[in-house]
C-alpha cells in the first residue's frame, strides 16, 4: 500500500505492471514528437521568436529611437502628439516602451518585412501585439530584434502586458498596417 | 528511543503520532489555512474587478490586493501546508518521532514572523510589485526580508523532515526496507524544495541589499532566470506534494497498492532529475537567451518531467480501480469507477484535482511551454488560468481531501456539518475549473493578466476586445464567486470543526476511517488481460485531448503574422 513500506524490501526488485509499460511507452514517443515539433518549426514554420538581442542603456536605445522619428514621422495624433512613423519596407525600426507608453505609433505595409527593435527604458513591459496576440517580454537593457512580416492590413493596439506601475492598465501603443 | 509516553496511537488508524509532531503538524496546518482564507477573499474581489461589469476595486487597490493574494496562498498557505504534510509522512507514517522538535518550532516561528512582515509590507501599500517583484522595480525592503525569513524557516523544515528520515532509519521504526511510497513523494518534494530555496536565497538575498543600497545594479534578465528557478521549481514541489497525497488517499480510501512501486517511484525520481534548473518555459519570450537554450531546457529533449506526471495520471486512478476490482466492482469498464464514494469529500477532492491538474492544468502548461506558441499566450490571462488549474484545481483541492480524513485522525473531531462536505470539493472543483477555463478563453483572446482596466478608458489610444472576452471575463467573476464559496465553505466546516466538532476521544469511531488493504497482484481482473482496462481508456482519451488541442494551437500560431 502507498503509505507503508513495499512488499520486496528494495523498491526496484519490484515488478512492472504491462499496462504502465504500455503507458510508458507511448507517453514517451508522444513527449518526443512534443520536442521535436519546436526544431521542425524553426525550420518550417513562419512565426519564431529571433534570439537576435544586444545590450543597450535607455540613452542609447532613446536617440536610435528618435532618429527613426526625427526621419520618417508623417504626422502627429492625440493630443499628446504621438508621431506616427513610416518607415520604408525592410528598415530598421524601433518601438520603445517607458513609463506608460509605448513610443512611437508606426505605420507599416503589408506583405512587407520590417526588423523591430524593442526595448525599454525604465522597468520591465510586455509587448502584446492585438488583435493578433503575439506577446514578447520587453526588459530594460537589452534589445531585441525581431523580423516582422505583418499579412493582415488593419489598425492594431500594442498593450502591455507586464506589470509595470500603477499606469500599466494605461499603457497602450498602435501599429497601423496599411 | 523517544519515551513512549510522547507518543498517541490513533485508534480508527492504528498510526501512530508522536505528540510535538502532532503540535506542528496542526500549527503548520492552521498557518496555512489562515492565508488561505485571506488568499481566497482576496481572489473573490479581483475576480470581481476583472469582471468589466462590476469593476469592484480601484486600481490601487487591485494591484496590491493582486500582490498580496499571490504572495500569500502560492508561497504561504501552500508551504505551511506541505510542512505539515511532510511532518505527517516522516512520522507517523514511520512510526518515528520526529527529529529536534525544537528546530521545527524555530522553523515554523520563523515562517509565522517573515509572512508576516511580507503581508505587513504589502498592506503597507508601497510593495505592490507582484509576487514575481521583477526589477529594477522594487518593494520595501522588509517585503524581501519577510520572505527571506520565510524560506529560512521553511528550509529549516526541510531538514527536521530529513533528518527524522535519518533517525527513523537508524531505529529501524518502519522494517529495514525502503520507506513508503508517500514518504517517498515527500522526499521527492522536499528534495526539490531545498534547491528551489536556494534559489529564492540567491536573487532576494542581492535584491534586499540592492533596495538597502549595497549594491547598485540587479540585472533584470538574471533577476529573470534565477528567481525563475524558485518560482518554477517550488511549482514541481507542490506536484510531488500532491501526488504523494493522491497516493495516500488512494491508500486510505480503497486500500489500494500501488500498480508497481517501481514505476511509481521512478516517475517521482524524474520530477527530481528533470527539474528545470533554468525554469526555461518561464523565460521563452525574453530578449538574450537563446534558441537551442531555450528549447533545450523547456524540454530536455523528451519532457520526461511531463512524463513523469502522465505515469501518475495513470497509476493513481490504475492503483484504485485495481483496488476496486478486488473488491468486486470487476464489471465492465467503469464500475469501479460507477461505485466509488462519490460523496466522501477526501475521495472526490482527489478524484477532482486529478482531473483538473491532467486535463486543465497539464495541458495547457505543455502546450504554452512550447518555444514558439508561447509567443501567442506569455502574460496574457491564460497564463493564471493554466495555474489555477494546477495549484489551485490540483494540489489545493487535494490538500483539502487530505484534511478532511485528518480531523478525526489529527484533530480527534468529527466534522461539524457531514452533509455540506459532501458537495464542498464539487463546488470548489468545478468552480475553479470554470474559473481557470474561462481565464484560457479569454488570454487566448489576448486579454493581459494582472490588467486593471481592458477598456483602456482614459488612455491615449482605445482598443477594443471582441465581445467574446467581455463574455469569459464575466464568466470569470461568476465562477470565482463559485470557488469562493467552495472555498469558504471548506474553511467554515474546518475552523468549525476543530473548535466545535465532537470529540471523538482515544476510541475507535463507528465508521472505519482507514480501508483494509487489498491483496497484492492484480492476478484475475480486469478485461481480457489488461488489469485496468477503465483507467487505460481515460488515459487514452486524455492523450487523444492532448494531441487535438496542441496541434491546434499550432495551427492559432500558424495564422499570425510571420516573425523571424
Ligand atoms: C478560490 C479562489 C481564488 C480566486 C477566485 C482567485 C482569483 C484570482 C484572480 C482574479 C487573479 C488575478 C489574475 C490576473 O488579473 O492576472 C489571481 C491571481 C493569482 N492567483 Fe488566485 N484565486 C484563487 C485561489 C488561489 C489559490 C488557492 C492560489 C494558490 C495556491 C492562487 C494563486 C494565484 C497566483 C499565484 C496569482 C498570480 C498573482 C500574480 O500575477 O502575481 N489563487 N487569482
Ligand atoms: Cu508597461
Ligand atoms: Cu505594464
Amino acid at each position: 500500500m502507498s503509505y507503508i513500506p513495499p512488499a520486496e524490501r528494495l523498491w526496484w526488485k519490484e515488478p512492472i505492471e504491462a499496462v504502465e509499460l504500455f503507458w510508458v511507452a507511448i507517453a514517451l514517443v508522444w513527449a518526443l514528437i512534443m520536442f521535436f515539433m519546436m526544431p521542425y518549426w524553426h525550420v518550417y514554420g513562419k512565426q519564431n521568436l529571433s534570439s537576435e538581442a544586444y545590450r543597450t542603456t535607455p540613452e542609447m536605445f532613446t536617440k536610435k529611437v528618435q532618429a527613426m522619428v526625427d526621419q520618417y514621422t508623417v504626422r502627429k495624433e492625440t493630443a499628446r502628439d504621438m508621431p506616427v512613423v513610416r518607415p520604408p519596407a525592410g528598415a530598421d525600426i524601433y518601438m520603445l516602451g517607458r513609463l506608460w507608453e509605448w513610443y512611437p505609433v508606426l505605420e507599416l505595409e503589408k506583405g512587407q518585412s520590417y526588423r523591430l527593435h524593442l526595448s525599454s527604458v525604465d522597468w520591465q513591459h510586455g509587448f502584446s501585439l492585438q488583435p493578433e496576440n503575439i506577446n514578447v517580454q520587453v526588459i530594460p537593457g537589452y534589445e531585441m530584434v525581431m523580423k516582422i512580416t505583418p499579412n493582415k492590413s488593419g489598425e492594431y493596439s500594442v498593450v502591455c502586458n507586464e506589470y509595470c506601475g500603477i499606469g500599466h492598465h494605461q499603457m497602450i501603443g498602435k501599429i497601423y498596417v496599411k | 528511543m523517544a519515551n513512549t509516553a510522547e507518543f498517541r496511537t490513533c485508534p480508527d488508524t492504528g498510526l501512530k503520532f508522536h505528540k510535538p509532531a502532532e503540535t506542528l503538524m496542526k500549527l503548520n496546518a492552521v498557518a496555512g489555512i489562515v492565508f488561505l482564507l485571506i488568499g481566497g477573499v482576496l481572489g473573490l474581489l479581483m475576480g470581481l474587478t476583472r469582471w468589466p461589469t462590476v469593476h469592484l476595486l480601484d486600481a490601487d487597490s487591485f494591484y496590491m490586493l493582486l500582490t498580496a493574494h499571490g504572495v500569500g496562498v502560492l508561497i504561504f498557505w501552500i508551504i505551511f501546508f506541505e510542512i505539515a504534510v511532510l511532518y505527517f509522512t516522516c512520522t507517523s507514517l514511520l512510526n518515528s518521532r520526529l527529529a529536534g522538535p525544537r528546530w521545527a518550532w524555530l522553523s515554523f516561528f520563523l515562517m509565522v514572523a517573515g509572512s508576516i512582515m511580507t503581508m505587513v509590507a504589502i498592506f503597507q501599500g508601497r510593495s505592490s510589485v507582484m509576487m514575481t517583484s521583477y526589477v529594477p522595480m522594487s518593494a520595501e525592503p522588509h517585503f524581501y526580508l519577510g520572505l527571506i525569513i520565510f524560506a529560512v524557516g521553511a528550509l529549516i523544515g526541510c531538514f527536521v523532515f530529513l533528518a527524522t528520515l535519518v533517525i527513523a532509519r537508524a531505529e529501524r521504526t518502519y522494517g529495514d526496507g525502503s520507506i513508503p511510497l508517500v514518504t517517498f513523494g515527500a522526499l521527492t518534494a522536499c528534495i526539490i524544495a531545498i534547491f528551489t530555496i536556494a534559489s529564492g536565497a540567491i536573487i532576494l538575498i542581492p535584491t534586499f541589499l540592492w533596495k538597502i543600497g549595497y549594491i547598485n545594479h540587479i540585472d533584470p534578465l538574471m533577476y529573470r532566470i534565477i528567481w525563475w528557478g524558485m518560482g518554477h521549481s517550488s511549482q514541481q514541489i507542490n506536484v510531488s506534494a500532491h501526488i504523494a497525497v493522491w497516493y495516500a488517499v488512494m491508500g486510505v480510501v480503497f486500500g489500494a497498492r500501488p500498480l508497481s512501486e517501481k514505476v511509481s517511484r521512478m516517475a517521482f525520481l524524474l520530477y527530481i532529475l528533470f527539474l528545470q534548473l533554468a525554469s526555461a518555459h518561464h523565460l521563452l519570450a525574453d530578449p538574450g537567451i537563446g534558441t537551442e537554450w531555450k528549447i533545450f531546457n523547456t524540454s530536455y529533449a523528451m519532457y520526461l518531467a511531463v512524463l513523469a506526471s502522465m505515469i501518475h495520471g495513470l497509476t493513481v486512478p490504475g492503483a484504485m480501480e485495481a483496488a476496486q476490482r478486488k473488491r468486486g466492482f470487476n464489471k465492465g469498464l467503469f464500475e469501479w469507477l460507477r461505485k466509488a464514494p462519490w460523496s466522501n469529500p477526501t475521495f472526490a477532492g482527489v478524484f477532482l484535482s486529478i482531473l483538473i491538474f491532467g486535463f486543465l492544468g497539464g495541458i495547457s502548461g505543455v502546450v504554452m511551454g512550447t518555444e514558439q506558441i508561447n509567443l501567442i499566450i506569455h502574460n496574457t490571462l491564460y497564463v493564471p488560468g493554466h495555474f489555477h488549474a494546477t495549484v489551485v484545481g490540483g494540489t489545493t483541492l487535494a490538500f483539502m481531501a487530505l484534511t478532511y480524513w485528518l480531523m478525526p485522525v489529527l484533530f480527534r473531531r468529527d466534522v461539524i456539518l457531514p452533509s455540506l462536505s459532501k458537495f464542498q470539493p464539487y463546488l470548489f472543483g468545478i468552480g475553479m475549473a470554470g474559473f481557470s477555463l474561462f481565464m484560457m478563453g479569454a488570454g487566448t483572446l489576448g486579454v493581459p493578466r494582472r490588467h486593471w482596466d481592458i477598456s483602456f478608458s482614459g488612455a491615449i489610444f482605445g482598443h477594443q476586445y471582441p465581445e467574446t472576452a467581455y463574455l469569459m471575463l464575466g464568466l470569470v467573476g461568476i465562477s470565482s464567486i463559485l470557488a469562493v464559496l467552495g472555498g469558504g465553505l471548506f474553511i467554515l466546516q474546518i475552523v468549525g470543526s476543530v473548535l466545535f466538532g465532537r470529540k471523538r476521544g482515544e476510541v475507535k469511531g463507528s465508521t472505519p476511517l482507514i480501508a483494509e488493504l487489498v491483496a497484492p497482484g492484480v492476478h484475475g481482473i480486469g478485461i481480457g488481460g489488461i488489469s485496468v482496462p477503465g483507467t487505460l481508456v481515460l488515459a487514452l482519451v486524455f492523450l487523444t485531448s492532448f494531441i487535438l488541442y496542441y496541434f491546434v494551437n499550432w495551427k492559432y500560431l500558424s495564422q499570425v503574422w510571420g516573425l523571424g
